[in-house]
């Protein structure tokens, strides 16, 4: 069973149908006990940083025992924003610290969000990029971006008036700043490569 | 850096069971092209970058219609999605989000209420908000008008609303600047004059938008060739380029234009 955590933050059906089609067991977790024996966990996010740890805070426990056990697990924007230890869109809110660094603003003078599609750098082949090529254009929406301390955690960046993370590894963590689901078939191999990783 | 989008819209007819995707010729005869999630799928599979919806009813009856036209769309359509007509309050938008939207595009409600542009930004993002803008061209010039130099003369742009019944006499271009301090995050910005001519985009009217507003506008109204798409593309800032009827009777195949556009140097998705 893969876990999509709910915390009250958007819609999910996006998430789900495409995990639905790539051959997972979606099942969305509201409460922090539903995610004992999940093969995976998706931590998907819309909306502000702040407001996003607020909701999400119930379950930072639970979430972190799980990557310390070795579940695969998957963040998709600010669901890989929060991995963080901070972000200037919600300052005094502290993130799960997971990654050390923080969340900063994308540079003046370009379009803000970031809204479309822009193409990968590859800065890692991690199995999660099986199928995946240099170039290959994902689904973005966002106006703030990860800046990682450890550059090694980066695994893929873009480029919008600054190199952008756009994802990064650590252990069985995996998360995108891009949105996979929305991403056609590029994105629906991704999610794939990560069901696949959950059932090893 | 990027890449210019290509979005079919599916205009809806939701008085017929399930919906059916609709082009008007000459805003009489309508002809059916589809069913809307069919369509939608086929666009897909073709390449489309993003999906907008437009119930053309605009009746709040016919709401559970669209919502459910766009819950079974996104079990097989990975792009984003979006969602107008008839949209007047926060609760009818989070009806269409609830479903699976991404965004809703707000026009008649917007001009008549501004606030709730706000209202909708606050609560889901200025991503999820869209404005449709429909621009008529005029020629007699006022003072405190925007003015945009044409081939055709100076004019300035009117917003109609209605679906282009009316008019309101509120300057298209002062209208967008201030729907983005709202929060408004894109323009589905459409040239009343050129839509439905098949004589290209209105070159003028997209470049000046592009340029005084600094969200990402989508060109609209009058494609009918690939090489309309690339004019827009390289005479003005859109970020992305809208089409109907030249998709919806297999005229052009969305694939086949944006190896066309990549094949002259336009950045796209392929």
């Amino acid at each position: 069973m893969i876990a999509i955590v709910n915390y009250g933050m958007g819609n999910l059906f996006s998430i789900y149908n495409a995990l639905d089609r790539v051959g997972a067991d979606p099942k969305i977790i509201c409460d922090p006990e539903g995610l004992a024996g999940a093969d995976g966990i998706v931590v998907p996010g819309v909306g502000a940083f702040g407001s996003c740890m607020d909701q999400l805070s119930r379950f930072a426990d639970v979430l972190r025992r799980a990557f310390e056990d070795g579940v695969p697990m998957f963040g998709i924007c600010i669901g890989m924003q929060v991995l963080f230890e901070e972000s200037e869109e919600s300052p005094g809110v502290r993130g799960l610290g997971w990654i050390k660094g923080n969340v900063v603003r994308l540079p003046e003078g370009v379009m803000i969000p970031q809204m479309g599609w822009n193409s990968l750098t590859i800065k890692r082949p991690v199995q999660m990029f099986d199928g995946i090529s240099d170039g290959d254009m994902f689904y973005f929406v966002h106006s703030y971006y990860g800046r990682p301390i450890d550059k090694s955690v980066i695994a893929a960046t873009t480029e919008h008036g600054v190199e952008v993370t756009a994802a990064v590894v650590k252990d069985n963590l995996f998360a995108t700043q891009f949105h996979p689901e929305k991403s056609g078939a590029k994105g629906l191999k991704i999610l794939e490569n990560f069901v696949r990783s959950a059932r090893c | 850096m990027l890449a210019r989008r290509i979005i079919p819209c599916l205009d809806c007819d939701l008085q017929v069971p399930g919906g059916r995707v609709v082009k008007g010729i000459e805003f009489k005869q309508i002809r059916y092209a589809g069913i809307p999630w069919e369509l939608a799928g086929k666009y897909y599979e073709d390449g489309a970058d993003e999906i907008v919806f437009l119930d053309i009813t605009a009746s709040h009856e016919r709401r559970e219609t669209m919502t459910s036209v766009i819950r079974k769309t996104s079990e097989s359509v990975f792009v984003p999605l979006a969602v107008g007509g008839g949209i007047r309050s926060v609760e009818e938008a989070r009806e269409v989000f609830n479903a699976g939207a991404d965004k809703i595009t707000v026009n008649t409600s917007a001009l008549k209420r501004p606030e709730l542009i706000s209202e909708i930004a606050s609560k889901y993002g200025n991503q999820a908000v869209v404005l449709a803008i429909d621009a008529k061209r005029r020629y007699t010039l006022e003072d405190g008008r925007e003015v945009v130099q044409t081939p055709e003369g100076p004019c300035w742009f009117e917003c109609s609303f209605y679906g282009g019944r009316e008019f309101t006499g509120i300057d298209a271009i002062a209208w967008a600047r201030k729907a983005v301090s709202l929060g408004v995050g894109e323009i589905l910005l459409t040239s009343m004059d050129r839509d439905g001519t098949y004589d290209g985009f209105d070159i003028p009217l997209t470049d000046a938008v592009s340029k005084r507003v600094r969200v990402p506008v989508i060109a609209s109204g009058g494609c009918a060739s690939p090489e309309h798409m690339l004019e827009v593309f390289q005479k003005t800032d859109a970020s992305a380029a809208l089409a109907a009827s030249i998709f919806h009777f297999g005229e052009y195949n969305i694939a086949d234009v944006k190896r066309y556009l990549k094949e002259r140097g336009v950045n796209v998705r392929v």
